[in-house]
């Protein structure tokens, strides 16, 4: 997912509280785990050898910069192998949590090194998350393991497999609570569904890395060192499928955004019209506790809202729907619907774009912020710079039966935060320098299309 | 629905009598059962779990652990009752299920003899590392040949492919997948018969299936971006309705060029692209004057002559999509450079256009229009020769009429089936039953053995 520069505040204004503590606590771990290490020197300096290898390989195939999931399931996994690691291939091990740390940070370091040449930096966000996690999983397992208080509880057993599980999920619930702040910290959106969405993309690449993580630390402690280069290729190859898995999908936003810019380009639209309502949309969406997936139909939804219009010969004076009569305005959401059916997304889109101009309460709430957004954007153009507040005043006097009250307030915060936080009447309050776990817009690829200058069109 | 040659079920049925054979020392007193039926009910969730999201994968690490794990005869057993619950979409559904018992059944088995024979199971219980990789990689090449066997035999009989290319390319499209899952497999079979038991390694299998998972939504989410490319096409055509295919149909003519040319497999799918998406830009045309009858003004002309700008417009912000951005952009372009948008001669003209260009004066002159007739196909390609050199690249013109000579014309359109982003000439029956639906671009072929790993095998004779 790439950056949109378009978006991008001032570092002072979106990073507050939270995250510098979460930076300055992980630096503080960082430089103190690698002071003491290097004064004390490495213990076990095979096994951490081996495991600075791996984080560091692991670190060199991430891609992406960090941003949105977890860019190294296999550096991940093996930070929180390393944390993990009592014994190997039947021996004990002796490092302590300030070697772990130590290791962690070092190999990631190294394998950061090619990616920064190339101008890749990482996100300082996901390496002080990295960090903390690390550190939180040694802290819980090392101590307790080398003082011989575990073993003596659970044997070498199952037991100890299912400590060593139970270790990785509640290191994974604190590092989804960490992100959820952060991220909440930095864009304002309230923090339950942010923590939902975190845990919701945990199921994915989350679990995999967790599992693999207590999978290398068991297989070390009965196969040795060998164990890391046999299970990291299966992990690789789950590391290779979410590349893949990532590049269609941002393909296919391209190309859903490109479908939407159809009828700015063909003249039946603003330019820029459907970013818009799609970003507004998605954010009013977010505002009133959507979950992701359905963040995700409402944004395609918002992106395609106008597609019905192509199959009008003559397009409608400025794009403006929302002023037709409303037998004409089904119409042509019909239309659209026809064509969003044909697109392959899922059906629920095509249901968003079919309904848009029915009455609010015969409608899907994706299909009412939809409409709602459309409408402000149009209203809001229409009426030059006092627009904005104008259009909310019109839109608020129609809730009795066009618009629903409730979306109509969730818009007119989504604006004030907008406003409070600098971004103007764009309708994205805040931007995502790291996109918390498992989303991304569509936005990402098209960020562009607000900025689209259109050859100018000859008289015709 | 075709209906399946005797000979093919003959084939199926033989394999299915060969793998009961295999199965049936299993029934002896020194199979471990629970192992065994822990190992299947693995295997049955996860064939149902993988089969529920994409009809091509098949969930091997637990078959392999089961190789590592059992002695040859209940390895093969392992398979059995996965494969005869899982759901089968096509008919004829009883010899299809046979079918995915009997081949990894036989091929567990001869993996598992093969790991036998080279001391595996004392080695892994040990563990024993490194020499335990050998007899392990030694039973995934073997699982991995009997896999592609009777692949090949299923493509040989039921397909009707010739036996000379039945075979070609199945193994190495196979060996990546299968040595990924081979190692994941010894994993677990490491884990389990350690200290800490099958729960140690139960966890093997969830990045496995993570990534079957991942792989699943890949092949989904791929298949919508192609109806999405489709859908905007058909918007075009909805807009100018006696071009109807005729995107599809230049995309082919710039395919066939491409492959004359010898271009890369990933050139050749960025050509075809762009002959489909080279007039997305009449979108930005009025309908009005697309769909007027009779002669159109100078202004009208111009106005027209805007949509390759457009078109580069729209398709701009599609990343994947290269030099096929360019080709839309200049597709009207013309080598003694008086073309549009911008007059380019020669070389300046990018190739994909210039390809392009080709495909798409062929494909106008060769199908019907409302106000003229089809051209014979030898009659265009004898206008193409006569401009070439002044409105066409030459070289683009006789890649077109060898590819002509050599695979045909067939002018149908196919607009609005399943098989329309695809409409590729077939290369080679095999490979195209490997890469499954027809519509699945070339371009993912050479990459897909790599990748098919995640979600399991290729598609290949998977009937």
């Amino acid at each position: 997912m790439t950056a949109r520069p378009a978006f991008r505040l001032p570092v002072a204004v979106t990073v507050v509280a939270v995250t510098v503590a979460v930076r300055a606590a992980a630096a503080l771990l960082a430089v103190g785990a690698l002071g003491a290490t290097l004064w004390y020197g490495v213990e076990d300096p095979g096994i951490a050898l081996a495991f600075g290898v791996l984080i560091a390989v692991g670190e060199l195939a991430r891609w992406g910069s960090g941003k949105g999931r977890e860019p190294a399931p296999l550096g991940a996994a093996g930070a929180l192998a390393y944390a993990l690691v009592g014994e190997c291939a039947g021996r004990p091990s002796h490092h302590g949590v300030l070697q772990v740390v130590a290791i962690v940070v070092a190999a990631g370091l190294v394998g950061a090194v090619p990616h920064v040449a190339l101008g890749r930096g990482p996100c300082l966000d996901h390496i002080a998350r990295r960090v903390l996690s690390v550190g939180f999983a040694a802290l819980c397992f090392q101590p307790l393991y080398n003082s011989g208080q575990l073993t003596a509880v659970t044997g070498h057993g199952p037991a100890y497999a299912v400590v060593i599980v139970t270790l990785l999920a509640l290191t994974a619930l604190c590092d989804a609570v960490l992100a959820a702040a952060m991220a909440h910290d930095r864009s304002g959106w309230p923090f339950g569904p942010l923590l939902r969405e975190e845990l919701r993309g945990m199921s994915g690449v989350g679990s995999a890395v967790c599992a693999s993580g207590a999978v290398m630390a068991l297989a070390v402690a009965v196969a040795g060192l060998w164990a890391l280069p046999v299970f990291s290729f299966p992990l690789l190859l789950t590391q290779l499928a979410f590349r893949r898995y990532a590049a269609v999908r941002t393909t296919y936003r391209q190309t859903i955004a490109s479908l939407a810019r159809a009828t700015e380009i063909a003249g039946y639209t603003p330019a820029g019209h459907a970013r818009r309502v799609a970003d507004l949309s998605r954010a009013m969406g977010r505002d009133l506790g959507l979950p992701g997936p359905d963040l995700g139909v409402l944004e395609y939804a918002a992106l395609m809202h106008d597609i019905g219009q192509l199959s009008l010969v003559d397009p409608v004076p400025a794009g403006a729907t929302a002023a037709l009569p409303e037998a004409e305005q089904r119409r042509i959401a019909l239309l659209g619907g026809a064509v969003v059916r044909q697109t392959g997304v899922a059906a629920d889109v095509a249901v968003v774009v079919e309904r848009q101009a029915d009455p609010f309460h015969e409608q899907p709430l994706a299909a009412r912020i939809v409409r709602t957004a459309n409408a402000y954007d149009e209203m809001a153009r229409e009426q030059g710079p006092h627009g904005p507040l104008g259009a909310l005043e019109r839109l608020r006097l129609a809730t009795g039966r066009d618009h629903q009250p409730e979306v109509v307030e969730a818009l007119a915060r989504v604006l004030a935060r907008g406003r409070g936080r600098g971004s103007g009447g764009r309708g994205r309050p805040g931007t995502r320098r790291c996109a918390p776990a498992g989303r991304g817009s569509a936005g990402d690829v098209a960020g562009g299309v607000g900025k689209v200058r259109l050859t100018p069109r000859p008289p015709g | 629905m075709r209906p399946v040659p005797p000979r093919a079920r003959g084939y199926v049925l033989g394999a299915a009598l060969g793998g009961a054979a295999c199965v049936a020392p299993a029934f002896g007193p020194d199979t471990p059962w629970s192992v065994l039926a822990l190992l299947a009910v693995l295997y049955a969730a996860g064939e149902h779990a993988v089969r529920r999201d994409v009809a091509a994968a098949t969930f091997f690490p637990v078959l392999l652990a089961g190789v590592f794990l059992l002695p040859p005869a209940a390895a093969a057993l392992a398979a059995v009752p996965g494969a005869l619950c899982a759901r089968v979409e096509r008919r004829p559904r009883g010899l299809r299920r046979l079918w995915r018992a009997a081949q990894p059944a036989l091929a567990a088995w001869a993996a598992g003899h093969v790991y036998a024979a080279l001391g595996g199971p004392a080695a892994a219980s040990a563990p024993d590392f490194p020499y335990v990789l050998l007899p392990a990689v030694a039973a995934v090449l073997a699982f991995a040949l009997a896999l592609t066997a009777l692949d090949g035999g299923i493509l040989l009989t039921a397909e009707l492919v010739p036996a000379r290319t039945a075979w070609r390319g199945l193994l190495l499209r196979s060996l990546a997948p299968v040595s990924v899952h081979g190692l994941a497999g010894l994993m677990m079979a490491v884990l389990w018969s350690s200290p800490y038991g099958p729960p140690a390694a139960l966890l093997v299998l969830l990045p496995m299936g993570v990534s079957c998972w991942v792989f699943a939504q890949y092949h989904r989410e791929r298949s919508a971006h192609q109806a999405t490319i489709r859908a905007l096409v058909q918007a075009v055509d909805l807009k100018d309705r006696y071009t109807r295919g005729h995107s599809e149909r230049v995309g082919r003519a710039s395919v066939l060029i491409a492959r004359e040319l010898g271009m890369a497999d990933d050139r050749v799918e960025l050509l075809r692209f762009a002959g489909i998406l080279h007039d997305v830009g009449k979108l930005g045309v009025p309908t009005r004057l697309l769909r007027k009858e009779g002669p159109l003004t100078p202004q009208e002309r111009r106005v027209i002559e805007l949509h390759p700008e457009y078109g580069h417009e729209m398709v701009r912000g599609i990343g994947f999509l290269g030099e096929a951005r360019a080709a839309v952009l200049h597709h009207h372009e013309r080598i003694d450079g008086s073309g549009y948008p911008y007059g380019l001669t020669g070389a300046q003209i990018p190739e994909a256009a210039r390809v392009v260009a080709v495909a798409d004066a062929f494909d106008a002159m060769t199908s019907t229009r409302s106000y003229r007739r089809a051209r014979p196909v030898p009659a265009a390609v004898a206008e193409l020769e006569r401009c070439a050199g002044v409105q066409f690249d030459a070289a683009m013109v006789r890649a077109l009429a060898r590819a002509l000579q050599r695979h045909g014309w067939s002018s149908e359109v196919t607009a609005g089936t399943e098989t329309t982003a695809g409409g590729e000439p077939v290369r080679g029956a095999a490979a195209e039953a490997a890469s499954g639906a027809a519509s699945e671009p070339v371009r993912e072929a050479a990459s897909e053995a790599a990748s098919e790993a995640a979600g399991g095998r290729p598609r290949s004779g998977r009937r």
